[in-house]
């Protein structure tokens, strides 16, 4: 299981008291972002046989994010690159972290809690620079106007991050993130400004509205 | 618990591959482009808004919030990476000593 989140969600899960198979579900369950990274990478690593299987084991937060941010080769070296040097220093650190858990007396002096969510608004701002101008293809004009059509990158993150803090008190750790995943599926699903409405295919469960978060 | 644990695994591997094998023409579709380029957005500032603002299922405001503040505004300066998640831990840890 190579993907952080859903290792602290196991962990998480059975730390707290829930059954081994409760914290292996909640670990899919947020994997299955991995998934959508895929969507939006398989045009641009267009991987077969050994390769592909290699790659979908590096698919992660990061080599997304990196990947995604440049094109052709220069975002396929991206990919790999931060995949496997990902896979090496975490893996690695996994190790130290086992074997030296004692030693460090409270990351949270440190303040090395907030170095996953620091390197998140690095990310994010990647990911804003492209999402916008990634249109390519046969069907350039088509898509440029797709695209524009779609709701801004800025909002959907903080439409995102609302509904996650709006939902945390009452869903079990992890599902808040896989609620605000709803909020891309939709927005992307059925642009902003679209007057028929026809997105329900993409709409996640009921959540409770927004605004109960700060 | 390590049943547990390999089956956890296999699953989070298969929608990696998964994700990566889906046929061209799906990938073609305009709105499956605009959703799996808004995804990570989404999934990112919600990631960083629950690591932030939440202890355990209770909503919190306290020295991380000054950490991510000062991780934006690094952000928006156009620090590095390092300089940026290495900034926000120290103002975390300084409030933190403080407090």
């Amino acid at each position: 299981m190579f993907t952080g989140g859903s290792q602290f969600a196991m962990v998480g899960t059975v730390a707290s008291g829930g059954a081994p198979m409760a914290g292996a579900a909640t670990a899919a369950v947020l994997g299955s972002r991995n998934a959508f990274y895929g969507f939006g990478l398989a045009p641009l690593l267009r991987p077969t046989g050994a390769r592909r299987l290699a790659a979908a084991h590096l698919v992660i937060d990061e080599s997304a994010a990196m990947g995604s941010a440049h094109r052709g080769a220069g975002g396929r070296l991206a990919f790999w690159t931060t995949g496997l040097s990902v896979f090496v220093g975490w893996n690695a650190m996994t190790l130290v972290g086992a074997l030296g858990a004692t030693a460090i007396d409270d990351p949270r002096v440190l303040g090395l809690d907030v170095a996953g969510p620091a390197a998140f608004v690095v990310l994010v701002r990647a990911q804003m620079g492209t999402s916008g101008a990634r249109a390519s293809g046969r069907h350039l004009a088509r898509r440029v106007v797709a695209w524009r059509r779609a709701p801004q990158p800025w909002v959907v993150a903080l439409v995102a991050a609302l509904l996650a803090l709006a939902s945390a008190p009452f869903v079990p750790a992890g599902i808040p993130i896989l609620v605000a995943a709803g909020v891309a599926v939709v927005g992307g699903w059925r642009p902003a400004h679209a007057d028929q409405l026809d997105g329900s295919e993409g709409r996640p469960p009921s959540e409770p509205p927004p605004g109960g978060g700060r | 618990m390590w049943a547990a644990v390999l089956v956890g695994a296999a699953a989070c591997y298969l929608l990696k591959l998964a994700g990566l094998a889906v046929p061209e023409r799906v990938l073609a579709d305009d709105r499956v482009r605009r959703v799996g380029a808004l995804l990570p957005v989404a999934l990112l500032g919600a990631l960083i808004a629950v690591q932030i603002f939440t202890s355990g299922p209770r909503l919190t405001v306290d020295a991380r919030a000054v950490g991510l503040a000062v991780a934006v505004v690094a952000q928006w300066r156009r620090a590095s990476f390092l300089v940026v998640v290495t900034a926000a831990c120290a103002a975390t840890a300084l409030v933190r000593a403080l407090a």
